[in-house]
């Protein structure tokens, strides 16, 4: 299993719409920019995000001997992609599945997708403790696994899921890597954040993890949905471009 | 050790259960191929007897998270409450994993209790009643790690074993997807011969990436025969409390819940505006349905609508 894969970074939230699909396909091509070869894995199987935010929607999957060929974004083929939403016929189709298809078609993502050289393998998950994350987490015994990524917004609403998805890490012995929250108005700096009060920083502190940085929701940054742009190459001046450069050379530095 | 269903089961509620290649092999084959062995689940008895006196149910649905159901479903119960002074509300949380209505309704650290008649939900106000699995767990940090079957199992306990005694309306808050408790929950409440009984509300944020996942689960309802009460767009435009500038946090690029619902041909209740006084209220479990604003007044056309639906 990921045989050619040397590092491999999950990205998870308790909570949904916190923002884990942008992080991953950003810290995906973030990584991508500074050299190295990445492949990037949507286990959303409910609500895959990943082929919409990176302008896939369409693209077809293919068999080959080895198995599925993962979606290269370019030519280079420094940047494989693979999600459910692939597979899928009808972008508005439902995937209407219980556990066990779930583990199923996670175990064949991580088994039997041809991914080729990879210096990172980011994992993109779905909200909650359940069937996709136990499953992934087994895998993970077998492969070079360094940790997670939580990513959370500051209301308590939110940070009260995220605290689970902590426990869970801490039980399941997955290694965390840090903290990302996302907030603040987008006009004025010293904003308001929109949801509540100051809340990763804390949580943090709490859980003697590091907070990995701050990503405003910046109306920019939701305009490169659709695109395999990266913001270090499109706003390379950004508080995003620049909490995401902090982001690789943290991980960097430890893989 | 069980052993796990085929990769190609057809699922045994359906027609080819038993027929098709996959499963050959299954040891679940003979069960499933015999037509008079099917039995349905005993708990959907049990679901029935323990609801009978709870007239409508309302599923709050939306195939993304974080859009908003939990703070929807809390905004929802308290301004019927109050517009409904003499009719009983109650809330389900089936959000197994990251239940939310403990902290949104005011109650956290509160205990459930048994009694014979099952257990009794948390008292929220005279007319409003909750149960959530939070109430169930020692500390916020407490996860809840449990792949489908259990999930399921405890879904049925809050249907089956749950006292909630007379109730116009029980409104159910999920998680998001279109997986184990969504099925659970609509197996066990749909009933056959009262179709009408159990209506879902989709809600949405504006941007396509929500609208993505809220499709599935407009078809999901579809597929499952849940007529949709309508859609409920949350967050739909932020006015900074500090500098006053207005802005769209979640740009509608492709036309928002509005475009979406035409497309999908389902009613659009209403939108929801990003409030940040709203998100410190519902953090601190605060009730603000009294307070005249754009969220209530918003709320007041979604509320009558939904009312009106049930008659």
């Amino acid at each position: 299993m990921l045989d050619k894969v040397k590092n491999v970074i999950i990205v998870l939230s308790g909570k949904g719409g916190v923002g884990k699909s942008t992080v991953s396909t950003q810290l995906a091509l973030a990584l991508r920019h500074s050299g190295h070869k990445v492949g990037l894995l949507d286990i959303d199987l409910c609500g895959p995000s990943v082929p919409f935010l990176l302008g896939l929607e369409g693209s077809n999957i293919y068999q080959c001997d080895e198995g599925w060929v993962p979606i290269y974004t370019d030519a280079s083929k420094t940047l494989a992609v693979m999600s459910i939403g692939f597979l899928l016929k009808n972008r508005t189709d439902p995937v209407i599945w219980r556990g066990p298809k779930k583990t199923m078609m996670i175990r064949q993502f991580l088994t039997d997708v041809k991914w080729e050289e990879l210096d990172y393998l980011i994992i993109d998950t779905p909200p909650g403790t359940s069937d996709e994350h136990i499953t992934v987490m087994e895998c993970m015994r077998e492969v070079p696994c360094n940790g997670a990524i939580i990513v959370t917004t500051p209301q308590s609403v939110a940070l009260d899921d995220v605290r689970k998805e902590i426990t869970f890490c801490k039980k399941t012995g997955i290694k965390l890597l840090g903290i990302v929250e996302i907030f603040v108005c987008p006009n004025c700096t010293n904003c308001t954040n929109i949801f509540s009060s100051n809340g990763g920083v804390e949580l943090a502190h709490l859980v003697q993890i590091p907070h990995l940085g701050t990503l405003p929701i910046d109306p920019r940054v939701g305009v490169l949905a659709g695109s395999t742009a990266s913001v270090l190459d499109e706003l390379p001046d950004s508080p995003t471009a620049q909490v995401l450069r902090g982001i690789v050379q943290h991980l960097v530095a430890l893989t | 050790m069980q052993a796990p269903p085929p990769e190609h089961c057809p699922g045994v509620e359906s027609e080819q259960a038993g027929q098709v290649s996959a499963c050959a092999g299954c040891p679940n084959q003979s069960i499933c191929s015999d037509p008079n062995k099917k039995r349905e689940d005993p708990g959907k008895a049990l679901v029935a007897a323990a609801l009978k006196d709870v007239k409508h149910k309302l599923l709050i649905l939306s195939g993304k998270g974080g859009v908003g159901k939990s703070t929807v479903t809390t905004l929802l119960t308290r301004y019927l409450a109050r517009s409904y002074p003499d009719s009983n509300f109650g809330v389900l949380d089936i959000d197994i994993c990251g239940p939310s209505q403990p902290r949104l309704m005011g109650a956290l650290g509160e205990n459930v209790h048994q009694s014979g008649s099952g257990w009794s939900p948390v008292g929220i106000d005279d007319n409003v009643c909750l149960m959530s699995i939070g109430f169930l767990l020692g500390s916020v940090d407490d996860a809840i790690i449990w792949r489908g079957p259990k999930k399921n199992g405890m879904i049925r306990q809050f249907l089956s074993e749950v006292d909630w005694g007379n109730l116009d309306l029980l409104l159910l808050d999920t998680p998001p997807g279109t997986s184990d408790e969504h099925l659970s929950v609509v197996s066990y409440l749909k009933d056959d011969s009262a179709p009408d009984s159990v209506h879902a509300i989709i809600v949405t944020t504006p941007q396509e990436v929500a609208l993505l996942d809220v499709r599935k689960e407009i078809n999901f309802c579809k597929k499952q025969q849940i007529p949709i009460v309508g859609v409920i767009e949350n967050m739909s435009g932020f006015r900074c409390g500090h500098c006053g500038h207005s802005s769209e946090i979640f740009p509608a690029k492709t036309g928002g819940a509005a475009a979406m619902c035409a497309e999908m041909e389902v009613p659009l209740l209403g939108s929801l505006p990003l409030d940040p006084a709203i998100a410190k209220a519902c953090d601190a479990g605060e009730d603000i349905t009294s307070v005249k604003n754009p969220t209530t007044e918003a709320l007041e056309g979604i509320c009558s609508k939904i009312m009106s639906s049930f008659n």
